[in-house]
């Protein structure tokens, strides 16, 4: 607990210590989603929380919020234990979550009248709210008459009304065309340079690296399974910032290479992966292509992060998904925030499409134990076929429901890619592809090479 | 309940049922919901589509009258003068056996259908409040509603005319001496016709508020009172009207029955279009049958134009994104228009604005820090405690229920209710297949020519709105003239009613075909037989699907009053559970009544889960891309 008498500024406007969240396997055990997280955030700070999809960031930031309830662990707000929403913290949503049967006034006040203001009392501080975020001639408007950039802004107009001491902000460009979220972005950190709003501490939970650079003071680089924070890295440019200066190109850079090492590899020795393991995100045609790419000409086996994210114009996060697929199949590796071809990777690419096939199963059935786990059980089977339910149970004991069916599908969608086994969606089953005959020395059969 | 909070489980099929328009996936049910609107898609003008944009409720700067307030005061007082009149012409005294003065003249029937319409209204009014208390109890808390969503469920089940047979007795008892009490049990069987699927559309849009929308209520610190009328109920508005537009519609059908109620060997006639009927056929007078339809033709018409299309258009507002063609409404645009109306909707409004407040305040926890957010838990004991105590309610009911068949009915009895149920179960099945057979590929023809379905769509409509039981006597002439199978020859009553759910479904579904997939299809050259198979039936399914639960669910309802029907003099029984059940409600044989509506409902739910639910699935998972 903090004691009281300490002087108010060396009191953190937020702090967490030892938070703990886990959620529950239909069969009753506990798995955990962030485990030990440590965090604080001062006055007049803004901070970027950076994680992959899923890395239990978005949770973390709703208990700060007092919208969900850890499991351990302690947090306070300016020294006050956090146990529901918080008079003095407000959100912005990824999703905007305007209430669409209210007009864009309507939405400003709601808060206010939550609170019991007067309805002069609100109507003039709404337009204020309004004019100051450049809503004004939008108040009678509905949302879903305004556009994607407009409606956030009304998603912060309603969250900066309430003069928050704390803003949170929950991926609030990620639904904004690049243009959009550039000039959002740049409004909301002039009013806030300027002191024009009575914030005075701000999070960001991003997976977009450049956008958590361009506006933290620190940005902390999260890991999943379980959440924690992993790593910091105070940026100490000034605002406004330039993106293609070289001392943020290198921050960038930094951040992309801490991003991309995996927690498991830090320790030194590489933990063997489990059938549990959260295969990435990412369909297999798109390894391919990724593969292709860094082949050629102008990157010839090697390429530089953000180069890469450039060229292939893809989100941090399906990039980041992208890598971790290539890394654990044995066909790329990262090193320096650079990312290399291995020589099966070179080899997969050279390869007829029928061998190429055969590289990625060979790959796939030695480096995911999954993978090898379905092939087996198939195998064994005297009809060769295995409903579904059979695999998401298994997984349901390492992963939630939700996070078992996807992983589901992305093995799924793998192994029909190597045909290592097959999938029929009305059934449910999975089987071993029919045509399939054991040679594995002979040539690629000519009919499936060109289909 | 198990884990769907959907529920398509918790359909039951004996009302009109639009619960299942929540069931289809979001984008087509939309779609759909658009498409089936009495009046179609109308494209609204410029002009039109900004008034309707405007709020009803707004701030109307100027109260000054205009040429709209005009038009609309006259039949606005009209209204509220006849409602007046025909509320205190329902508490007159009465006893059993008197019978109360009816005329077959056709200058009474404005006053009979006002009474019937007032009748439904307060069914509707009633319907209203059951539904906001019952649904948020079931959705908030977690073990009452283990129990209740499941009552809701059978209740579902039960046909409507069903509850009139039990209840009616007791209404009469509860107000001796008095008409009321037949009033009372003729508005409990509209209620129970409206009631059910309002409760259900309710209760899984309370389970589908978005979540980030109930984040940034609790981040906004509405308390719980608060975020139901500001969130909550908002959310849920545009399915629950609709759904209570769709009830009232089934409802003239059981108003209708209703009026005119035999009970232990005494026929009840309230003053109403029903009765006006039911005298009708006694008297054999096809004339005033005549009438009769021409009414309740006018009657559905000006209750469509003036209650129907004015909220649909207004639910419009509660939409997050907005629909392609807004449906639309002469009367909501005078409304709008109307500088008086206005006014009186912005002072509903501050009222409202002022009541909500007001009533928030006690309830409101004192904000600041140490204020907890409530996550709605009970102990595991707890939970235990109230499983075992539903455990051993269910161990005691069944054996009860057994013993009380087995000592008042038999259970050679109990057999042969299972085969006229059989009976009623092949009719049902039968007749749905002809009516697909009938009305598919027409429905198909016409919604793939956009400027017919938009004549054709409110005709279905309302041919769905009307009581066939007006028709019955019509087809009871021609059965007795040519002396057919009354066996055969009735069952074509049941659907009579019911298979414009099926006609006007199909033809939303084949308007809503997506046109590049028809361009596609042309392209490839995929022409006739091949052309169904592959395109047509599976793109129309779901929406054919959802009038075919909708047909049967009537259907099995109408069986009660369609297996025995009389003219004059003569009627006829056919072989079958509804027949079964309507013999016994005439002779007062209330052991026999129940045995009868536990069958159907049994059948009822049978056909739910086993056919009807495994064909949604197959709708659900396959034929909607991603």
């Amino acid at each position: 607990m903090p004691v009281e008498n300490v002087p108010l500024a060396e009191v953190p406007m937020l702090h967490l210590a030892g938070v703990r969240k886990g959620f529950r396997t239909p069969d009753g055990s506990e798995r955990t989603v962030l485990e030990g997280v440590d965090f604080r955030l001062a006055e007049g700070e803004i901070v970027s929380l950076l994680g992959r999809s899923g890395s239990g960031k978005s949770t973390l930031l709703r208990i700060m919020a007092g919208l969900v309830r850890p499991d351990g662990g302690e947090l306070f707000y300016r020294g006050a234990p956090i146990r529901g929403p918080v008079r003095g913290i407000s959100m912005v949503f990824q999703s905007f979550a305007l209430f669409p049967w209210l007009t864009v006034q309507g939405n400003v006040e709601l808060g206010l009248e939550a609170l019991g203001m007067r309805r002069a009392e609100r109507e003039q501080k709404a337009a204020a709210a309004i004019e100051m975020i450049g809503l004004d001639g939008f108040e009678g408007a509905y949302p879903k008459e305004l556009s994607g950039g407009m409606r956030q802004r009304v998603g912060f107009a309603r969250a900066l009304v309430m003069d928050p001491d704390v803003l949170l902000m929950d991926e609030a460009f990620s639904a904004l065309d690049v243009l959009t979220a550039e000039t959002l972005r740049s409004d909301l950190l002039e009013l806030w340079e300027e002191k024009r709003i009575a914030t005075r501490g701000i999070l960001v939970v991003s997976h977009n690296i450049e956008e958590a650079v361009v506006m933290a003071d620190r940005v902390l680089v999260f890991s999943s399974d379980p959440g924690r924070v992993r790593a910091e890295i105070p940026v100490g440019l000034e605002h406004p910032r330039d993106p293609d200066a070289p001392a943020f190109r290198q921050i960038v850079d930094e951040v992309y290479g801490l991003m991309t090492t995996s927690a498991r590899a830090v320790g030194g020795a590489v933990e063997p992966l489990g059938i549990g393991y959260r295969l990435p995100d990412t369909p297999s045609s798109r390894m391919v292509e990724l593969l292709e790419t860094v082949a050629d000409r102008p990157f010839e086996g090697r390429a530089d992060l953000p180069a890469l994210a450039e060229e292939t114009e893809l989100s941090d996060d399906a990039l980041f998904h992208l890598f971790e697929g290539l890394k654990v199949l044995g066909f790329a590796r990262i090193a320096a925030g650079d990312f290399f071809l291995t020589r099966a990777g070179f080899a997969l690419v050279e390869a007829e499409p029928a061998q190429r096939k055969r590289i990625f199963a060979e790959h796939l059935l030695r480096s995911i134990p999954l993978a090898a786990h379905i092939r087996r059980v198939l195998d064994e089977r005297r009809d060769h076929r295995a409903p579904e339910d059979r695999f998401l149970q298994e997984l349901q004991d390492y992963l939630t429901a939700d996070e078992s069916q996807r992983v589901l599908e992305t093995i799924i969608g793998w192994g029909r890619y190597a045909e290592i086994f097959d999938y029929d969606y009305n059934s449910g089953m999975l089987m071993i592809p029919e045509e399939e005959e054991p040679q594995p020395l002979a040539d690629g059969p000519p009919a499936e090479a060109h289909g | 309940m198990g884990g769907r909070p959907d529920g398509v489980d918790t359909r039951g099929g004996a009302t009109y049922e639009w619960a299942v328009e929540l069931l289809l996936p979001a984008p087509g049910r939309r779609r759909q919901c658009r498409q089936i609107l009495p009046g179609g898609p109308a494209s609204a003008s410029g002009n039109v589509a900004m008034w309707l944009r405007d709020p009803v409720i707004g701030t109307a700067r100027s109260f000054r009258p205009n040429i709209w307030d005009l038009a609309l005061l006259p039949p606005a007082f009209a209204l509220i003068a006849l409602l007046a009149w025909a509320g205190t012409q329902m508490h007159v005294p009465y006893d059993i056996g008197a019978p109360i003065p009816l005329s077959l003249d056709p200058s009474h029937l404005p006053e009979y259908l006002l009474r019937s319409a007032l009748r439904m209204l307060v069914a509707l009014l009633l319907s209203l409040a059951f539904t906001l208390s019952y649904a948020p109890l079931a959705a908030k808390v977690p073990a009452l509603g283990r129990v209740m969503i499941p009552f809701l469920d059978i209740l579902q089940s039960i046909p409507i005319l069903g509850f009139l047979s039990i209840t009616v007795t007791g209404f009469i008892a509860l107000f001796p001496g008095n008409l009321l009490g037949v009033e009372c049990a003729a508005i409990f069987a509209v209620f129970t016709s409206q009631a059910w699927n309002m409760a259900f559309s309710l209760y899984a849009s309370l389970r589908t508020v978005p979540s980030d929308l109930r984040e940034a209520a609790a981040m906004f610190h509405l308390s719980g009172w608060s975020r139901f009328w500001r969130l909550e109920l908002p959310f849920a508005a545009p399915n629950l009207i609709w759904n209570m537009m769709m009830s009232v519609s089934g409802g003239w059908f059981f108003v209708v029955a209703s009026e005119a109620i035999s009970v232990s060997g005494q026929t009840i006639m309230l003053p109403g279009i029903g009765s006006y009927i039911a005298l009708a056929i006694q008297q054999r007078d096809m004339v005033a049958i005549g009438w009769a339809i021409l009414a309740v033709f006018i009657a559905i018409l000006i209750y469509d134009q003036l209650f129907f299309r004015p909220l649909v258009a207004w639910a419009e507002k509660f939409k997050s994104d907005p629909g392609d063609e807004a449906p639309n409404s002469w009367v909501l645009t005078l409304m709008q228009r109307a500088r008086l109306a206005r006014a009186v909707a912005a002072t509903c409004s501050a009222l409202w604005g002022w009541l909500t407040d007001r009533l928030r305040r006690p309830w409101q926890r004192p904000s600041g820090l140490a204020r907890r957010y409530r996550w709605p838990r009970m102990p595991s004991w707890g939970r235990a405690l109230w499983n075992t105590g539903l455990m051993i309610g269910l161990l005691v009911a069944v054996p009860a229920f057994g013993a009380l068949i087995q000592t008042e009915i038999g259970i050679a009895e109990v057999g042969r209710v299972l085969i006229y149920g059989c009976a009623t179960a092949l009719r049902v099945v039968v007749l749905i297949l002809l009516a697909s057979l009938v009305w598919v590929p027409i429905g198909v023809w016409i919604g793939l020519r956009p400027k017919l379905t938009q004549q054709v769509q409110p005709v279905a409509q309302f041919l769905a709105a009307f009581p066939a039981n007006l028709l019955f006597p019509v087809v009871v002439v021609l059965i007795v003239t040519f002396d057919l199978n009354v066996d055969v020859w009735t069952s074509p009553l049941m659907v009579l009613g019911t298979q414009w759910y099926i006609l006007f479904n199909v033809i939303a579904g084949a308007s809503s075909l997506p046109s590049d997939l028809r361009d596609a299809a042309g392209n490839l050259g995929v022409r006739g037989l091949l052309r169904w198979r592959r395109f047509i039936l599976p793109g129309i399914f779901p929406a054919y699907l959802t009038g075919a639960i909708t047909a049967s669910g009537g259907s099995w309802n109408a069986s009660i009053v369609a297996e025995m029907v009389s003219w004059g003099k003569t009627t006829l029984v056919a072989t079958g559970l509804g027949a079964y059940i309507a013999q016994a409600t005439a002779a007062g044989d209330f052991p026999r009544v129940a045995l009868g509506i536990a069958v159907m409902c049994l059948f009822v739910m049978l056909f739910n889960r086993f056919v009807w639910r495994r064909l949604y699935d197959v709708a659900a998972e396959r034929l909607n891309a991603g």
